[in-house]
Protein backbone atom coordinates (compact mmCIF):
# COMPACT_ATOMS: atom_id res chain seq x y z
CA UNK A 1 0.00 0.00 0.00
CA UNK A 2 0.79 3.12 -1.14
CA UNK A 3 1.95 5.58 1.62
CA UNK A 4 -1.17 8.09 2.24
CA UNK A 5 -1.23 12.26 2.48
CA UNK A 6 -0.53 12.81 6.41
CA UNK A 7 -0.49 16.21 7.82
CA UNK A 8 3.29 17.77 7.85
CA UNK A 9 4.55 17.62 11.02
CA UNK A 10 5.03 21.52 11.99
CA UNK A 11 1.17 21.74 11.10
CA UNK A 12 0.71 18.85 13.66
CA UNK A 13 2.62 20.55 16.39
CA UNK A 14 1.10 23.95 15.29
CA UNK A 15 -2.29 21.98 16.16
CA UNK A 16 -1.23 20.80 19.60
CA UNK A 17 -0.12 24.23 21.06
CA UNK A 18 -3.13 25.76 19.43
CA UNK A 19 -5.34 22.87 21.13
CA UNK A 20 -3.38 23.97 24.76
CA UNK A 21 -3.61 27.91 24.05
CA UNK A 22 -6.26 29.82 25.91
CA UNK A 23 -5.33 32.66 22.73
CA UNK A 24 -7.66 32.14 20.03
CA UNK A 25 -5.79 30.69 16.92
CA UNK A 26 -6.01 29.74 13.57
CA UNK A 27 -3.69 27.35 11.87
CA UNK A 28 -3.63 26.92 7.72
CA UNK A 29 -1.91 24.81 5.17
CA UNK A 30 0.38 26.28 2.47
CA UNK A 31 -2.71 26.92 0.66
CA UNK A 32 -4.55 28.41 3.12
CA UNK A 33 -7.03 25.76 4.27
CA UNK A 34 -8.49 26.91 7.76
CA UNK A 35 -7.35 23.35 8.78
CA UNK A 36 -8.18 23.74 12.69
CA UNK A 37 -9.00 26.39 15.18
CA UNK A 38 -8.34 26.11 19.07
CA UNK A 39 -11.47 26.45 21.65
CA UNK A 40 -10.82 30.53 21.77
CA UNK A 41 -11.22 31.00 18.12
CA UNK A 42 -14.54 28.96 18.46
CA UNK A 43 -15.92 31.31 20.93
CA UNK A 44 -14.81 34.21 18.85
CA UNK A 45 -15.49 32.89 15.40
CA UNK A 46 -18.92 31.86 17.23
CA UNK A 47 -18.91 27.95 15.79
CA UNK A 48 -17.16 24.72 16.98
CA UNK A 49 -14.07 23.60 14.36
CA UNK A 50 -15.58 19.85 14.59
CA UNK A 51 -19.06 21.19 13.26
CA UNK A 52 -17.26 23.34 10.09
CA UNK A 53 -14.30 20.96 9.86
CA UNK A 54 -11.89 22.59 6.82
CA UNK A 55 -12.49 25.35 5.26
CA UNK A 56 -11.17 26.89 2.50
CA UNK A 57 -9.71 30.22 2.00
CA UNK A 58 -12.44 31.95 -0.02
CA UNK A 59 -14.80 30.91 2.37
CA UNK A 60 -13.20 32.10 5.88
CA UNK A 61 -11.76 34.62 3.97
CA UNK A 62 -15.07 36.31 2.57
CA UNK A 63 -18.65 34.80 3.40
CA UNK A 64 -17.84 32.84 6.72
CA UNK A 65 -17.00 36.42 8.56
CA UNK A 66 -17.49 38.88 6.21
CA UNK A 67 -14.44 40.81 7.42
CA UNK A 68 -14.08 44.75 7.48
CA UNK A 69 -11.84 47.44 8.20
CA UNK A 70 -12.53 49.45 10.62
CA UNK A 71 -14.84 52.10 8.88
CA UNK A 72 -16.68 49.88 7.66
CA UNK A 73 -15.86 48.69 3.97
CA UNK A 74 -14.65 45.09 2.98
CA UNK A 75 -11.91 43.88 2.98
CA UNK A 76 -10.46 41.62 -0.12
CA UNK A 77 -9.33 38.41 0.36
CA UNK A 78 -5.73 39.38 -0.14
CA UNK A 79 -5.75 42.03 2.18
CA UNK A 80 -6.10 39.80 4.89
CA UNK A 81 -3.02 38.97 7.06
CA UNK A 82 -3.22 35.40 7.13
CA UNK A 83 -3.58 35.47 3.55
CA UNK A 84 -0.83 37.87 3.30
CA UNK A 85 1.76 35.46 4.79
CA UNK A 86 0.61 32.98 2.31
CA UNK A 87 1.17 34.88 -0.69
CA UNK A 88 4.22 36.38 0.45
CA UNK A 89 5.77 34.20 3.03
CA UNK A 90 6.31 36.98 5.85
CA UNK A 91 4.48 38.19 9.00
CA UNK A 92 1.31 40.44 8.91
CA UNK A 93 -0.22 41.94 11.74
CA UNK A 94 -3.90 44.19 11.15
CA UNK A 95 -7.46 45.21 13.05
CA UNK A 96 -10.45 44.60 11.22
CA UNK A 97 -13.76 44.02 12.06
CA UNK A 98 -15.80 40.01 11.83
CA UNK A 99 -19.13 38.94 11.72
CA UNK A 100 -19.38 36.00 13.69
CA UNK A 101 -21.35 32.68 12.89
CA UNK A 102 -23.67 33.42 15.85
CA UNK A 103 -23.99 37.12 13.75
CA UNK A 104 -22.10 39.09 16.24
CA UNK A 105 -20.02 41.54 14.86
CA UNK A 106 -16.25 41.90 16.54
CA UNK A 107 -13.33 43.85 16.13
CA UNK A 108 -9.89 41.82 16.27
CA UNK A 109 -6.56 42.11 15.97
CA UNK A 110 -5.02 39.62 14.24
CA UNK A 111 -1.21 38.59 13.60
CA UNK A 112 -0.01 35.64 11.32
CA UNK A 113 3.32 34.43 10.62
CA UNK A 114 4.35 31.58 8.39
CA UNK A 115 5.35 28.21 9.38
CA UNK A 116 9.15 26.93 7.29
CA UNK A 117 9.79 23.33 7.66
CA UNK A 118 13.02 24.16 5.29
CA UNK A 119 13.76 27.63 4.12
CA UNK A 120 11.73 26.81 1.19
CA UNK A 121 9.42 24.86 2.52
CA UNK A 122 6.36 26.69 3.48
CA UNK A 123 3.99 23.73 5.70
CA UNK A 124 1.40 26.98 6.42
CA UNK A 125 0.45 29.83 8.95
CA UNK A 126 -0.78 30.71 11.85
CA UNK A 127 -2.65 33.72 13.13
CA UNK A 128 -3.17 35.04 16.53
CA UNK A 129 -6.46 36.69 17.41
CA UNK A 130 -7.27 39.44 19.93
CA UNK A 131 -10.68 40.79 20.60
CA UNK A 132 -10.29 45.01 20.71
CA UNK A 133 -12.81 47.27 21.68
CA UNK A 134 -15.25 48.50 19.34
CA UNK B 1 11.98 -7.97 1.07
CA UNK B 2 13.94 -8.51 4.23
CA UNK B 3 14.89 -7.00 7.07
CA UNK B 4 17.59 -7.94 9.21
CA UNK B 5 17.38 -6.57 13.08
CA UNK B 6 21.21 -5.73 14.00
CA UNK B 7 20.46 -3.53 17.20
CA UNK B 8 17.68 -2.50 18.63
CA UNK B 9 18.20 -0.98 22.00
CA UNK B 10 17.59 3.05 22.86
CA UNK B 11 19.38 5.23 23.94
CA UNK B 12 22.46 3.30 25.20
CA UNK B 13 24.13 -0.07 24.12
CA UNK B 14 23.41 -2.37 26.97
CA UNK B 15 25.78 -5.80 27.44
CA UNK B 16 25.24 -8.65 29.61
CA UNK B 17 23.42 -11.34 31.27
CA UNK B 18 19.75 -9.78 31.15
CA UNK B 19 19.96 -8.56 27.95
CA UNK B 20 20.69 -11.53 25.83
CA UNK B 21 17.28 -12.62 24.30
CA UNK B 22 16.56 -9.57 22.41
CA UNK B 23 20.31 -7.61 22.83
CA UNK B 24 21.88 -4.96 23.37
CA UNK B 25 22.95 -3.35 20.72
CA UNK B 26 21.69 -0.10 19.42
CA UNK B 27 19.29 0.93 16.70
CA UNK B 28 20.36 -0.36 13.29
CA UNK B 29 17.92 -2.83 10.34
CA UNK B 30 19.18 -3.82 6.91
CA UNK B 31 16.76 -4.61 4.42
CA UNK B 32 17.49 -5.96 1.32
CA UNK B 33 14.98 -5.58 -2.02
CA UNK B 34 17.67 -6.71 -4.00
CA UNK B 35 21.18 -7.67 -4.19
CA UNK B 36 22.81 -4.14 -5.27
CA UNK B 37 21.35 -2.69 -3.05
CA UNK B 38 21.35 -2.55 0.62
CA UNK B 39 19.38 0.35 2.79
CA UNK B 40 20.56 0.28 6.35
CA UNK B 41 18.15 2.18 8.51
CA UNK B 42 20.43 3.81 11.63
CA UNK B 43 24.29 3.22 12.38
CA UNK B 44 23.86 2.45 16.00
CA UNK B 45 26.53 0.11 17.52
CA UNK B 46 24.37 -2.80 15.94
CA UNK B 47 25.85 -1.71 12.31
CA UNK B 48 29.28 -3.05 13.40
CA UNK B 49 28.26 -6.58 12.84
CA UNK B 50 26.52 -5.79 9.53
CA UNK B 51 29.87 -4.47 8.50
CA UNK B 52 31.32 -7.70 8.48
CA UNK B 53 28.36 -9.35 6.81
CA UNK B 54 28.60 -7.15 3.78
CA UNK B 55 32.48 -7.54 3.40
CA UNK B 56 31.37 -11.03 1.94
CA UNK B 57 28.14 -10.10 0.22
CA UNK B 58 29.56 -6.88 -1.54
CA UNK B 59 26.65 -5.24 -2.40
CA UNK B 60 27.19 -2.02 -5.33
CA UNK B 61 25.93 0.59 -3.37
CA UNK B 62 25.28 0.72 0.57
CA UNK B 63 22.40 3.60 1.54
CA UNK B 64 22.76 4.15 5.61
CA UNK B 65 19.41 6.30 6.11
CA UNK B 66 19.67 8.16 9.47
CA UNK B 67 16.39 8.95 11.51
CA UNK B 68 18.69 11.48 13.14
CA UNK B 69 21.61 12.38 14.68
CA UNK B 70 21.11 11.33 18.20
CA UNK B 71 24.19 9.05 19.10
CA UNK B 72 22.59 5.87 19.68
CA UNK B 73 21.49 5.82 16.23
CA UNK B 74 25.34 7.38 14.74
CA UNK B 75 27.86 5.84 16.96
CA UNK B 76 28.81 2.66 15.28
CA UNK B 77 29.18 4.24 11.65
CA UNK B 78 32.69 4.84 12.47
CA UNK B 79 33.04 0.50 13.14
CA UNK B 80 31.30 0.00 10.22
CA UNK B 81 33.79 -1.53 7.85
CA UNK B 82 32.61 -0.46 4.58
CA UNK B 83 33.17 2.95 6.31
CA UNK B 84 36.84 2.47 6.17
CA UNK B 85 36.84 0.93 2.43
CA UNK B 86 38.12 3.50 -0.57
CA UNK B 87 36.26 1.29 -2.74
CA UNK B 88 32.88 1.08 -1.14
CA UNK B 89 29.66 3.13 -2.86
CA UNK B 90 28.44 4.98 0.86
CA UNK B 91 25.88 7.40 0.66
CA UNK B 92 24.05 8.45 4.48
CA UNK B 93 20.51 10.10 4.14
CA UNK B 94 20.10 12.42 7.20
CA UNK B 95 17.59 15.22 8.33
CA UNK B 96 18.36 18.57 6.42
CA UNK B 97 19.02 21.28 8.73
CA UNK B 98 18.39 25.14 7.94
CA UNK B 99 21.80 25.92 9.19
CA UNK B 100 24.39 22.90 9.04
CA UNK B 101 25.02 20.31 6.39
CA UNK B 102 24.54 16.32 7.01
CA UNK B 103 28.12 16.36 6.72
CA UNK B 104 29.05 18.86 9.36
CA UNK B 105 26.44 17.92 11.70
CA UNK B 106 27.90 14.33 11.96
CA UNK B 107 31.75 15.78 11.66
CA UNK B 108 30.91 17.05 15.06
CA UNK B 109 31.13 13.72 16.58
CA UNK B 110 33.27 11.98 13.50
CA UNK B 111 36.36 14.31 14.41
CA UNK B 112 38.93 15.05 16.89
CA UNK B 113 38.47 14.96 19.96
CA UNK B 114 35.08 12.88 20.21
CA UNK B 115 36.96 10.38 17.66
CA UNK B 116 40.45 10.26 16.27
CA UNK B 117 39.66 11.22 12.54
CA UNK B 118 38.07 13.77 11.10
CA UNK B 119 35.19 12.69 8.83
CA UNK B 120 36.64 14.12 5.62
CA UNK B 121 39.29 11.64 5.65
CA UNK B 122 37.44 8.63 5.71
CA UNK B 123 38.25 6.20 2.70
CA UNK B 124 35.32 5.72 1.84
CA UNK B 125 34.37 9.04 0.89
CA UNK B 126 30.58 9.18 2.00
CA UNK B 127 27.81 11.21 0.10
CA UNK B 128 25.74 13.02 2.43
CA UNK B 129 22.27 13.28 1.28
CA UNK B 130 19.55 15.76 2.89
CA UNK B 131 16.68 13.39 3.02
CA UNK B 132 14.39 14.70 -0.09
CA UNK B 133 10.85 16.16 0.78
CA UNK B 134 9.21 13.40 -1.59
CA UNK B 135 9.68 9.65 -2.38
CA UNK B 136 12.81 8.54 -4.27
CA UNK B 137 14.20 5.68 -5.52
CA UNK B 138 17.40 3.15 -3.79
CA UNK B 139 17.44 0.34 -6.33
CA UNK B 140 14.35 -1.64 -6.31
CA UNK B 141 12.93 0.18 -3.64
CA UNK B 142 10.93 3.30 -3.08
CA UNK B 143 11.70 5.53 0.47
CA UNK B 144 9.33 7.36 1.96
CA UNK B 145 10.84 10.11 4.74
CA UNK B 146 8.81 12.75 6.61
CA UNK B 147 9.61 14.31 9.94
CA UNK B 148 7.90 13.26 13.14
CA UNK B 149 7.46 13.78 16.39
CA UNK B 150 11.17 13.67 18.93
CA UNK B 151 13.38 15.62 20.12
CA UNK B 152 15.45 17.81 17.06
CA UNK B 153 14.85 17.06 13.07
CA UNK B 154 14.02 13.35 13.19
CA UNK B 155 12.57 11.41 10.04
CA UNK B 156 10.70 8.21 9.83
CA UNK B 157 11.51 6.44 7.24
CA UNK B 158 8.91 4.37 4.71
CA UNK B 159 10.44 1.62 2.25
CA UNK B 160 8.25 0.29 -0.16
CA UNK B 161 9.15 -2.89 -3.31
CA UNK B 162 7.15 -5.02 -4.70
CA UNK B 163 4.00 -4.73 -2.99
CA UNK B 164 5.58 -4.71 0.27
CA UNK B 165 6.23 -1.34 2.58
CA UNK B 166 8.16 -1.45 5.68
CA UNK B 167 7.87 1.56 8.42
CA UNK B 168 10.91 2.48 10.50
CA UNK B 169 9.93 5.11 13.43
CA UNK B 170 12.17 4.20 16.64
CA UNK B 171 12.45 7.47 18.02
CA UNK B 172 8.90 8.74 18.15
CA UNK B 173 6.29 10.34 20.71
CA UNK B 174 2.98 10.95 18.61
CA UNK B 175 0.81 11.51 21.87
CA UNK B 176 2.84 14.21 23.01
CA UNK B 177 0.09 16.92 23.39
CA UNK B 178 -2.82 14.67 21.08
CA UNK B 179 -5.10 12.35 22.13
CA UNK B 180 -4.34 9.39 19.26
CA UNK B 181 -7.66 8.04 20.09
CA UNK B 182 -9.75 11.08 19.52
CA UNK B 183 -7.72 13.12 16.20
CA UNK B 184 -8.22 11.88 13.10
CA UNK B 185 -4.89 10.00 11.77
CA UNK B 186 -3.40 12.01 9.64
CA UNK B 187 -3.36 14.95 12.02
CA UNK B 188 -0.79 11.95 14.69
CA UNK B 189 2.78 12.39 13.89
CA UNK B 190 4.09 9.39 11.77
CA UNK B 191 1.03 8.52 10.01
CA UNK B 192 2.24 9.19 6.54
CA UNK B 193 4.96 6.74 6.77
CA UNK B 194 2.92 4.46 9.08
CA UNK B 195 -0.39 3.44 7.10
CA UNK B 196 -1.19 0.59 5.79
CA UNK B 197 2.27 -0.73 6.50
CA UNK B 198 2.72 -4.64 6.46
CA UNK B 199 5.19 -3.90 9.15
CA UNK B 200 6.31 -1.34 11.19
CA UNK B 201 9.26 -1.23 13.99
CA UNK B 202 7.89 1.52 16.35
CA UNK B 203 9.17 3.12 19.58
CA UNK B 204 8.32 1.30 22.46
CA UNK B 205 10.80 2.38 25.26
CA UNK B 206 8.49 2.50 28.44
CA UNK B 207 6.01 1.26 30.16
CA UNK B 208 2.64 3.25 30.33
CA UNK B 209 3.68 3.91 34.12
CA UNK B 210 6.99 5.48 33.26
CA UNK B 211 6.01 7.19 30.61
CA UNK B 212 4.18 9.72 33.16
CA UNK B 213 7.82 10.47 33.96
CA UNK B 214 8.84 10.88 30.68
CA UNK B 215 6.63 13.02 29.03
CA UNK B 216 8.03 15.16 26.32
CA UNK B 217 11.58 13.05 25.97
CA UNK B 218 10.68 12.18 22.48
CA UNK B 219 9.47 7.96 23.26
CA UNK B 220 6.48 6.30 23.26
CA UNK B 221 5.03 3.99 25.81
CA UNK B 222 3.85 0.37 24.59
CA UNK B 223 0.45 1.86 25.13
CA UNK B 224 1.61 4.77 22.58
CA UNK B 225 3.22 2.49 20.40
CA UNK B 226 -0.49 0.14 20.20
CA UNK B 227 -2.42 2.52 19.60
CA UNK B 228 -0.39 4.49 17.09
CA UNK B 229 0.01 0.77 15.09
CA UNK B 230 -3.78 0.68 15.44
CA UNK B 231 -4.41 3.87 14.04
CA UNK B 232 -2.46 3.79 11.19
CA UNK B 233 -3.45 0.34 10.71
CA UNK B 234 -0.39 -1.79 9.98
CA UNK B 235 -0.36 -5.34 9.83
CA UNK B 236 2.49 -6.12 12.17
CA UNK B 237 3.26 -4.22 14.91
CA UNK B 238 7.38 -4.50 16.09
CA UNK B 239 7.59 -2.88 19.57
CA UNK B 240 11.87 -1.37 19.31
CA UNK B 241 13.98 1.08 20.87
CA UNK B 242 13.97 -1.45 24.22
CA UNK B 243 15.06 1.01 27.11
CA UNK B 244 18.80 0.23 27.99
CA UNK B 245 17.84 -0.40 31.61
CA UNK B 246 14.86 -3.08 30.72
CA UNK B 247 15.98 -6.59 31.44
CA UNK B 248 14.71 -9.44 28.86
CA UNK B 249 11.97 -10.32 31.64
CA UNK B 250 10.77 -6.81 32.03
CA UNK B 251 10.53 -6.45 28.03
CA UNK B 252 8.21 -9.39 27.95
CA UNK B 253 6.16 -8.04 30.52
CA UNK B 254 5.94 -5.42 27.85
CA UNK B 255 5.18 -7.35 25.23
CA UNK B 256 1.98 -8.29 27.29
CA UNK B 257 1.11 -5.46 27.74
CA UNK B 258 1.12 -4.66 24.51
CA UNK B 259 -0.83 -8.09 23.45
CA UNK B 260 -3.64 -7.01 26.05
CA UNK B 261 -4.43 -3.63 24.16
CA UNK B 262 -3.81 -5.41 20.90
CA UNK B 263 -7.18 -6.00 18.34
CA UNK B 264 -5.47 -5.92 15.36
CA UNK B 265 -3.91 -8.62 13.21
CA UNK B 266 -0.19 -10.04 13.92
CA UNK B 267 0.45 -9.83 17.18
CA UNK B 268 2.86 -7.60 18.57
CA UNK B 269 6.89 -8.80 18.88
CA UNK B 270 9.56 -7.55 20.38
CA UNK B 271 12.57 -6.90 18.57
CA UNK B 272 15.69 -8.97 19.02
CA UNK B 273 19.16 -8.16 17.53
CA UNK B 274 18.72 -11.37 15.55
CA UNK B 275 15.36 -10.93 14.55
CA UNK B 276 14.47 -11.63 10.23
CA UNK B 277 11.33 -10.26 8.89
CA UNK B 278 10.39 -11.83 5.72
CA UNK B 279 7.73 -9.23 4.02
CA UNK B 280 5.79 -10.63 0.91
CA UNK B 281 2.81 -10.25 -0.65
CA UNK B 282 -0.33 -10.27 2.08
CA UNK B 283 2.36 -12.11 4.65
CA UNK B 284 4.76 -11.39 7.25
CA UNK B 285 7.31 -14.42 8.19
CA UNK B 286 10.13 -14.64 11.29
CA UNK B 287 13.03 -15.96 11.84
CA UNK B 288 16.13 -15.90 13.29
CA UNK B 289 19.48 -14.97 12.12
CA UNK B 290 23.07 -17.28 12.38
CA UNK B 291 25.42 -15.35 13.69
CA UNK B 292 27.87 -14.21 10.87
CA UNK B 293 30.82 -15.03 10.63
CA UNK B 294 33.61 -12.69 11.52
CA UNK B 295 36.75 -12.54 10.11
CA UNK B 296 39.64 -14.03 12.29
CA UNK B 297 41.24 -10.98 12.50
CA UNK B 298 44.09 -12.18 14.77
CA UNK B 299 44.97 -15.30 12.32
Amino acid sequence: MAASEGKSLLLILAREMASNLATPMFVVDPVGTLVFYNEAAENLLGQRFAVTGPVRREQWGGEMFHPEDLDGNAISLDDLPLVEVIRKRRPAHAEFRITGLDGVKRSIAATSFPLFARPDELAGALAVFWEVPL
Amino acid sequence: MRARVWGCRGSLASPGRRTVRYGGNTSCVEVRVDDDHRLVLDAGSGIRSLGYTLEAEAPRAIHVLLTHLHLDHLQGLAFFLPFWRDDAELHIWGPASPTRSLADRIASYLSPPLFPVHLSEVPSRPVFHDIPDGPWAIGGATVTGASVSHQGPTAGFRIEAGGCSLAYIPDHEPARGTDMRRVEPEWISGHSIAAGADVLFHDAQYTDAEYRNHVGWGHSSVGHAVAFASASRVRQLILFHHDPSHTDADLEVMRNEALAGWEGQGAPRLASDDMVVDIEAGAVAFSTAEEPELPLLLA
